[in-house]
């Protein structure tokens, strides 16, 4: 992934690719910015009633109420890929539906879904985690990390 | 027979006796809906996979191409043809089903042109009497191999382009009735480093222009002979750049005479292709469907298609790679 990979242009494929730049459409950082702030707040705000829900009618605590306050997000999204509304939803929202774990829900059923023509087994199972693998990859290494660094900080007596 | 460097000339002038077009349902939704001869409002066309599907829009648009000139299967000498999925599995199922000498293409979104210049070539030099030339794409079977899902929500840069979900066929004849094919350019490939899949317009934009100026500098031809010269697929933004490069070097169109299949086929009420269409079926449905009743109304009397690919395979954008593209261009004529 590193740069340095990256063959070296010729002064013609830069000068073209300049010409080229100053004519496409620019993405709309900002507002895709704030469209994400708003839907991921959203989605935030939704994920917060779920858990008051569970806290109010059910025996939970604060801190059980996590885990079917996930499920029910994660049903949630499901529900809306399988209908086909979650992709028309992510083209507007952009960050704001992919970071919450919606997103996630969405990568690992809408690729289910593709590949139910190729079965169940070769199909469903191989190519469900085809997006959404790298994440667990990476989050459970990333997870690893810190608490390889707070479990080191709290034996030399930091924490 | 050849003149220039990369141009035929063909003396005989093959014939389009027929053309179709087979569409899905975002192109029932757009401008060009009435110039197909058969729209689908269901993705699955009743199959069980989208790659099947793509396989019987094929079929569709061979059988009513066929139909239309009046010839059965037996009549056609060879087939021609290619698609976007790996090892061009729709074109060879659907040559299994016609049952005739076939000889698969790659030229991803410049197949259209690619099958319809050998098809003519063929013609030309009387080693088969009738040719059928034709590609599909569908909009699902592509983005799943060449992208995500399409469920899945991943948001597109306005440089984005939307697969045609559709079939375009020509049916070529050494003699009869319509638009003559009287030329055709066969293009370089071009590389300017673009290696965006979102912006193929950009990658795509120099291989056009490059065809279209060894078109008019092999046969030594002004391009202001063309009543229309329609680029293949390079949407709203390659267009605008290749329209810059050929302005650039000198060469200026008319307004309406210089135009793009990947404008035409969506509307501006249809914002979800962003910057417009593409994939084999665009180049080839608009040309085949829209363009040819142009000229069979005679609205049009020499057109230049240029159909655009870029030649990338998800495996070599993965691997950094640049895009290589490609611009085939066949010039049709039709005197009434």
């Amino acid at each position: 992934m590193s740069k340095s990979q990256k063959p070296t242009l010729t002064p013609a494929q830069l000068e073209y690719q300049s010409f080229a730049r100053a004519r496409e459409p620019k993405r709309p950082v900002l507002l895709n910015c704030f469209k994400a702030f708003l839907v991921g707040g959203l989605i935030c705000a939704i994920g917060q009633g779920v858990s008051e829900f569970f806290l109010w009618h059910f025996d939970f605590t604060e801190k059980t109420a996590g885990n079917p306050t996930v499920a029910m997000m994660i049903l949630f999204s499901v529900i809306l890929t399988g209908v086909g509304v979650y992709d028309h939803i992510a083209q507007w929202s952009g960050a704001g539906t992919a970071i919450p774990v919606t997103g996630f829900a969405n990568a690992m059923s809408s690729a289910a879904i593709e590949h139910r023509s190729e079965g169940l087994v070769l199909g469903v199972g191989a190519n469900m985690f085809r997006l959404a693998g790298s994440v667990i990859v990476f989050g459970t290494f990333a997870a690893f990390i810190v608490a390889l660094i707070k479990t080191l900080l709290a034996k030399a007596g930091g924490m | 027979m050849r003149q220039g460097r990369q141009t035929w000339l063909f003396k005989n002038k093959p014939v389009i006796i027929a053309g179709a077009a087979v569409g899905g349902p975002h192109e029932a939704k757009g401008p060009l809906a009435a110039d197909f001869d058969l729209l689908h409002d269901d993705l699955w066309l009743e199959k069980d996979s989208f790659e099947k599907a793509q396989t019987k829009m094929l079929e569709e648009a061979c059988d009513i191409a066929l139909g239309k000139a009046g010839l059965s299967k037996q009549d056609i000498r060879f087939f021609l043809g290619g698609d976007l999925l790996n090892q061009i599995i729709s074109t060879s199922f659907a040559a299994r089903t016609l049952a005739v000498p076939f000889l698969g293409l790659y030229g991803a979104c410049s197949t259209s042109m690619e099958s319809l210049a050998l098809g003519a070539l063929i013609v030309d030099s009387r080693a088969g009497d009738h040719v059928l030339c034709g590609t599909v794409s569908h909009n699902a079977a592509v983005e799943k191999q060449y992208r995500y899902p399409t469920e899945y929500g991943a948001q597109k840069p306005p440089t984005a382009q939307w697969t045609v979900t559709g079939a375009g066929v020509a049916l070529l004849s050494a003699d009869g009735v319509g638009p003559r094919v009287t030329a055709a350019t066969i293009g370089r490939i071009m590389d300017l480093g673009v290696s965006d899949p979102y912006n193929m317009g950009s990658a795509m934009a120099p291989a056009a222009v490059d065809t279209i100026t060894v078109h008019s500098r092999d046969l030594h031809i002004s391009l202001d002979e063309y009543d229309l010269i329609a680029t293949g697929d390079l949407g709203r933004v390659g267009h605008g750049i290749a329209g810059d490069l050929l302005s650039r070097q000198g060469i200026k169109f008319a307004s309406g005479k210089f135009t793009d299949c990947g404008i035409l086929i969506y509307g501006p009420d249809q914002p979800g292709v962003m910057a417009g269409g593409s994939g084999c079926g665009c180049s080839a449905t608009v040309a085949f469907g829209h363009i040819m009743h142009r000229i069979r109304r005679g609205e049009l009397k020499k057109v230049l298609l240029v159909a655009t690919g870029a030649l990338l395979s998800p495996l070599s954008y993965q691997q950094q790679e640049s895009i290589p593209c490609i611009a085939h261009a066949v010039s049709i004529e039709y005197s009434h």
